[in-house]
Parts: C-alpha cells; structure tokens; sequence
C-alpha cells in the first residue's frame, strides 16, 4: 500500500498558485523585500518573504473572513486549490473518510496580537469571540475540516520547520490506515511584531540591510535566514484508490521518512541529522545513490549550514548529490518552507528540473555541497527533503516518481485461486 | 442613540461576523432565523459585544442564546435603551 501526493496547492512570497510559484522559483525570481505588513523600520530584521496580492475576500465565503487570522485564510485558499487540483470531491468520499494532517508553528499571532492589544488596553469585552480559536497552532487543520467536510481524523504537529515533513508523515500513516484520503501539508504566517519579535532572540534572523543578500543559504558570508508566509497543502491519497477514482495527476510517492531529535547543547554528542536522513532512505528502500537531488533545510547560519552540509556528505558523500534550497527566494515559512519544499521536490520531479538556490553564487568551499545556483535539468526519480525544526526537531522525507499501475491480477492465477476454495 | 435599528444591526454583523453571500443582509430580514442567515452562536456572542460598546446596552449571554431573529434581538435592545431614558 503506497501514499500518493495527487493534490497541490501553493502560496509562496514569489507566487500564488503552484504553477505562477513553480516558474518564478526556476527563473529565480526572489519573494522577499521590505516589510510591509507593519512599520518594522524600528526593528533590526526589516526584509521578509510576504505573499503579496493575496486578497482573503477575493477567494473565501464573507462569514469565514472576519474570524480567520492570515494565515488560515492562506491555508485555506490552499487546501482549495490542491483540492480542485486533485479532483477530488468531497461528496465522492464516505462521510469518515477524508482526513486533515497540518503542521504549525505559532498559530493566527496578528489576530492574537489584535486582541490580546485590545483586552489590555480596553478590557475583555472587546476581545473578540472568535479569539479563542483564531490564533490557536491547531486551528489551518479545524477549517480546512470544517470547510470541506473532512470528517475523519485530524492531527496537527507542531515542530516548527520540521512538523511540515511530520504532518506528511501523520497523512501517510493514516492513508495507510482507513482514511483513504488526506489534507496535509502546512502554511504559517506572523508578520506582525509579535510574531517577529517572538523569532528575534533565537539570534538566527539576519539583520542584513540588503534583501539581495540577507539570506544567503551555505554562501560564505551567510549571516541568517529571513522569516516568510505562506507554505503549501498537499492532497495524499491511498495510491489504488487515487487510480480507482481516475485522479488526475500522481505527483509521486511520499515514499520514505524518519524523523530523530538532537541532543541537548553541550552535551558533546553528536548531532542526529544524518540518522534521519539514513533512516528515510532505508524506510524508502533505496539507496543515496538512488536520490536525484536534495532540498536542504538552509538555515542560513554558518554552524548550522556546516552541520547541515557535513550531514549531507556523511550520507552522500562530498559533492555527491545536487543539492538545492530555494527558500532563498522565499525566506523560511517555518512549518509551511518544508511543506513548500516537499511540493517543489514533486515539481522536480514532474518536469526534471531542480530549481536554484538563487541569491547564491557560490557555497563556502568547506562543505563540500554541489549546490545548484541555476535551474539545472536533469531527470528526478527520487528526491530527499530536509527540515530542521528550532529546538532540535530533525525530519527528512524521500519521495519518488510514481511506478506504473500495477498489472491486473493473471486470469490464470484467479482461477488457481477459485479452484482451491 | 435613540433607536437601535435594523440597519445598525446589518452594519454590525457585518463588520464582525461577515455576511453569507448565498443569503445576503440586503432585503428584508427581520423575521428571518440567525440560522438561516448563517450566522451562528459565537456570530451572536461577537454581534452582543459590539452592540454593548456602541449602544450602551448589555445583551447577556444566555439571553443573546434565546434570541433567534433579528426583530427579538432589535426590540430586546430597544426595550432596555427605552429604560435607560
């Protein structure tokens, strides 16, 4: 039994919808630029990835609009499209029999951040009631169900980069139980000051004064990474029900995954990336040889570049597999940058290209990486993506091309089978 | 504010809880459910509290619970506006 990927959708910094995203990412044309959203002249991270043109009244019912922080409301625009791109209606599925898997990573914060300013300076009855679910982590998984009428299960991790690969991760595990179809993937957005400020004393945003070169993923004069909005929500499916149904694309197999924790700092023991991204290729059954490409995960801070790269080369070897990160292009969307890699890795796939890590002239020489700086077409079967959740989360999925349906059983063979009953 | 009206009624739902564009606010809607215009409990929580700042007059919650159309909600908020002068 095999989880298939047979839905996108897509809203990213450099593109709303998967195919405006899709070409913008191969000509490198970068998302990120001044901060809009709010006045962040005053604060020391002043670029950011933002969705721009995105208009929640424009694709979502009016009652849903005033009791959605942004984030959702982008989620939610995606969950339709990676629907309707998978053909997939609800009314056609058994009442349990669709399911919601998402990842977050802070919840609707410029909601919370609205009324939390309204309880403290005018009391609690100007908070809105629909606080006390807007800004909850939980709440993308809860709309899509409720606007879609997915009544099976639900789950919702929270492991910051990393959860968008887990809540693939969830979506398959349920597949591969009795839900036959599931919602996953992830989308975050907190550009507001309390979402910005809430990231600033990890130390890991870059203060660069150049959106050119502020984020510069394994480039020697890395500095940080920028914080984006946005991600991407993916239809999985049971992969013989997705061909029973006539389901119009099969992007690929979600066909490998591992997930393991660092140890503590100053502990002494060794990072436990590497152990994740072995433990993906063995759950796929392949081997490092058998992966086309790599999305790293890109921190954009040198230690954590290095421990990166040193993982790659551990399972790969130095320049031993192409490896790109095109977040560049977007900044880092938390849980919604792994979704919108694994999307990515599924395009690659499609059409045999691996996108740029654009931004990037050149990796510092020490890591040893073959990083793809211009779109570079080559044939993708299998590709491996990498996310690293703050606090220690690692994760790591292989997805593949899809093999050919499976012949129908021998005739010959169903009648053996007759004759022994 | 003399008179709490069916259109400061229509501006505040709109404004809090958004207006079902398969129902529309547009026509005559005093004797229609809540329900039926798409609204639900917490809408009605939310319409009470800005009815509070903007009128003066408090709707508790397990009143606003009862209410079920806009001519009830209209004439519960009259009646204590009437009180107050």
């Amino acid at each position: 039994m095999s989880a298939v990927v047979t839905g996108i959708g897509v809203l990213a910094p450099n593109g709303l919808g998967t195919e405006e995203f899709w070409s913008r990412t191969l000509d490198g044309v970068s998302g990120i630029g001044p901060i809009t959203r709010f006045d962040a002249s005053r604060y020391p991270v002043r670029f950011a990835g933002e969705v721009p043109g995105f208009t929640a009244r424009d694709h979502l019912p009016g009652r849903l609009v005033p009791q959605t922080d942004r984030m959702t409301q982008l989620a939610l625009t995606a969950a339709d499209w990676a629907l309707l791109d998978a053909a997939a209606d609800p009314g056609d599925f058994g009442e349990y029999d669709m399911g919601v898997a998402t990842a977050a990573s802070a919840g609707g914060f410029e909601f919370g951040q609205k009324e939390l300013q309204n309880l403290w300076r005018l009391g609690p009855r100007h908070v809105s009631a629909y606080q006390s679910f807007a800004w909850f982590y939980a709440v993308n998984a809860g709309q899509i169900s409720i606007r879609n009428g997915l009544r099976g299960p639900m789950n919702i991790n929270v492991a910051e980069q990393a959860g968008g690969l887990d809540a693939v991760a969830q979506a398959r595990r349920m597949v591969r139980g009795d839900t036959p179809l599931v919602v996953t993937g992830a989308v975050d957005a907190s550009l507001c000051p309390w979402g910005l400020v809430a990231q600033l004393p990890n130390g890991r945003l870059s203060t660069g004064d150049d959106p050119r070169t502020a984020y510069q993923p394994f480039a020697a004069g890395a500095r940080g990474h920028l914080p984006g909005e946005g991600g991407a929500i993916l239809v999985v499916e049971d992969a013989e029900s997705a061909r029973r149904r006539g389901a119009p694309h099969l992007y690929g197999e979600v066909a490998g995954y591992c997930s393991t924790f660092d140890p503590a700092p100053r502990t002494g023991r060794p990072p436990r990336l590497a152990a994740a991204l072995r433990g993906a290729l063995a759950d796929a059954g392949i081997d490092a040889v058998d992966v086309d490409v790599v999305y790293a995960d890109g921190a954009g801070v040198p230690e954590l570049d290095l421990a990166e790269a040193e993982a790659i080369a551990e399972v790969f070897g130095r320049n031993g597999v192409p490896v790109t990160a095109p977040k560049s292009m977007t900044g880092r969307l938390n849980a919604g940058g792994a979704a919108l890699d694994l999307a990515a890795a599924l395009l690659s796939i499609r059409d045999g290209v691996i996108p740029p890590t654009a931004g990037v002239t050149g990796p510092d020489e020490r890591y040893g990486l073959d990083l793809v700086t211009g779109a570079r077409h080559v044939r993708v079967g299998a590709a491996l993506i990498i996310a690293r959740g703050y606090g220690g989360f690692n994760a790591a999925m292989v997805v593949r091309r899809c093999p050919p349906a499976a012949p129908r059983p021998a005739r010959a063979a169903a009648v053996i089978q007759g004759e022994g009953t | 504010m003399s008179e709490f009206t069916i259109d400061d009624l229509k501006r505040i739902l709109r404004a809090c809880a958004g207006e079902d564009e398969a129902v529309g606010l547009d026509g005559d809607i005093l004797d229609s459910g809540f329900e039926e215009l798409g609204y639900d409990s917490l809408a009605l929580l939310e319409t009470a509290s800005r009815i509070e700042h903007e009128v003066g007059v408090a709707v508790l919650d397990e009143e606003i619970g009862e209410v079920t159309t806009p001519r009830q909600l209209l004439d519960l908020v009259n009646g204590r506006l009437v009180q107050k002068v």
